[in-house]
């Protein structure tokens, strides 16, 4: 069972949609037990940082982590893939998951803000399990006005107002700054990819 | 030898479809409605055909019709996987919340947001900067840009332009710019409207109104300095296919998501 978990912030029509498209049948929860027992986790995220700061106080960070320990496949989207990071320039104190040490960026000045609409992705050498079958030059659709760095874990990035990382992955944990519930067929074919993900 | 790819964000064309007790019309400077079909289907064949976004404006006048409304964005956005908008009727918090519920990405606002902008800020907070948008329908009107309502019949007072920059500051997270003076005529879009609200806000602008020809998007895409352009009637009618109108705007250097 894939869970796509809820945290009150925005809409998951969406997400669900999609997934239930590429053969899935996702739960939308905000309870921890289920979260707790689910097979595949997807976190998605639009709005603002700070509202990731309820996933600590309902139980669905520790669930979320325990299960991100235990080897389960995690897809974090948007805000959701943020909130892998240590920290966000956009919420100073609200801590993320750390599972990576750096934090979350503004845009500079000089480009507009958020980052709205379709960009391209460019892949990395590494070899990336969530992106099968997507190549450099795919177009994705992006609404962000903070960005994740270059890390080492990142798969693909994407060009505005400097590189950033636009997927990241390492081992079990995924995570698209893109929308891939609206970013066409590639998206799906990412989704899919997640779905079909065995460890 | 290694091919240096050169990528950014793309402008985008975005493909509107005006919508009355659940079927797709068009009309010119908001009169002489046409019949052009079902939403569903259309917002499906623009996706497969190239649109980058669809947006859905329920222009119904009835209160009596408006229920088919959240009935035509469920079977839209059903097999819609592209960003797709709904606006028309939004009053109030609990309208943009059955909308998304019903599957819309975002809402655009119009006369709602000018008589209580808080409601732009209401849904901004719920949903997200990027889920709520400000439509503004502009005219020329003594040396300015006036906004109206109403569909456009009742003037606001209001400069488009300066309401534009306080939609941005509370909470808009693009702005859909309609000229009425072009509207439906297909003699191109007002660029300098378009130019004037895109150097005020520092979010993206859609131009709308006027659309007849490519060459209408390569100028509101350079001296307009649109992020986005949306269209109506031109694709309905067969006038133009996207894939045309991609491969012209890329020739003359606008970015485009082509092939997609």
């Amino acid at each position: 069972m894939i869970a796509i978990v809820d945290y009150r912030a925005g809409n998951l029509a969406s997400v669900k949609k999609a997934l239930e498209r590429v053969g899935a049948q996702p739960v939308v929860t905000d309870d921890p037990e289920v979260v707790a027992q689910a097979e595949k986790l997807v976190l998605p995220g639009v709005g603002h940082f700070q509202a990731t700061s309820t996933l600590g106080d309902s139980g669905l960070r520790e669930a979320m982590a325990q299960s991100i320990q235990r080897g389960v496949p995690f897809l974090g989207i948007c805000v959701g893939m943020q909130w892998m990071l240590a920290a966000s320039e956009e919420a100073p104190g609200v801590a993320g998951l750390g599972l990576w040490p750096e934090q979350c960026v503004h845009f500079p000045a000089g480009v507009k803000s958020p980052h709205v609409g379709w960009n391209q992705l460019e892949m990395g050498n590494g070899k990336s399990r969530l992106l099968a079958g997507v190549d450099t030059g795919a177009f994705v659709y992006f609404t962000h006005s903070y960005r994740v760095p270059l890390l080492d874990g990142t798969v693909a990035q994407t060009e505005y107002g400097g590189k950033f990382s636009a997927a990241v992955e390492r081992d079990n944990v995924f995570g698209v700054q893109f929308h891939p519930e609206k970013s066409g067929a590639t998206g799906l074919q990412l989704l899919k990819n997640f779905c079909q993900l065995s460890f | 030898m290694t091919v240096k790819l050169k990528t950014m964000l793309t402008k985008r064309i975005i493909a509107c479809l005006d919508v009355d007790g659940g079927r797709v019309v068009k009309g010119t400077q908001f009169l002489n409605l046409r019949d052009a079909g079902d939403p569903a289907e259309l917002a499906a064949a623009h996706s497969a055909a190239g649109a980058d976004e669809v947006v859905l404006l329920d222009i119904t006048a009835t209160h009596e019709k408006r229920g088919t409304l959240l009935d035509t964005v469920r079977r839209t956005a059903r097999e819609l996987f592209i960003p797709f908008t709904v606006g028309g009727g939004i009053r109030e918090l609990q309208d943009a919340a059955a909308i998304f519920d019903a599957g819309a990405d975002k809402v655009s606002m119009n006369s709602a947001a000018i008589v209580n902008p808080a409601l732009i800020t209401a849904i901004a907070q719920r949903f997200g900067s990027q889920a709520a948008i400000v439509a503004i329908d502009a005219k020329r009107v003594n040396g300015h840009f006036e906004a109206f309502v109403h569909g456009g019949r009742k003037p606001t007072g209001k400069d488009a332009v300066l309401w534009a920059k306080e939609a941005e500051e509370r909470g808009a997270g693009e702005i859909l710019l309609t000229s009425m003076d072009r509207d439906g005529t297909g003699i191109g879009f007002d660029c300098e409207l378009t130019q004037a609200v895109s150097a005020a806000v520092n979010i993206p602008v859609i131009a709308s109104g006027g659309a007849g020809g490519a060459q209408h998007f390569v100028e509101v895409f350079r001296e307009g300095q649109a992020d986005a352009a949306l269209a109506a009637s031109i694709f309905h009618f067969g006038l133009s296919s996207f894939s045309d109108l991609k491969q012209q705007l890329l020739s003359a250097n606008i970015p485009m998501r082509w092939p997609c």
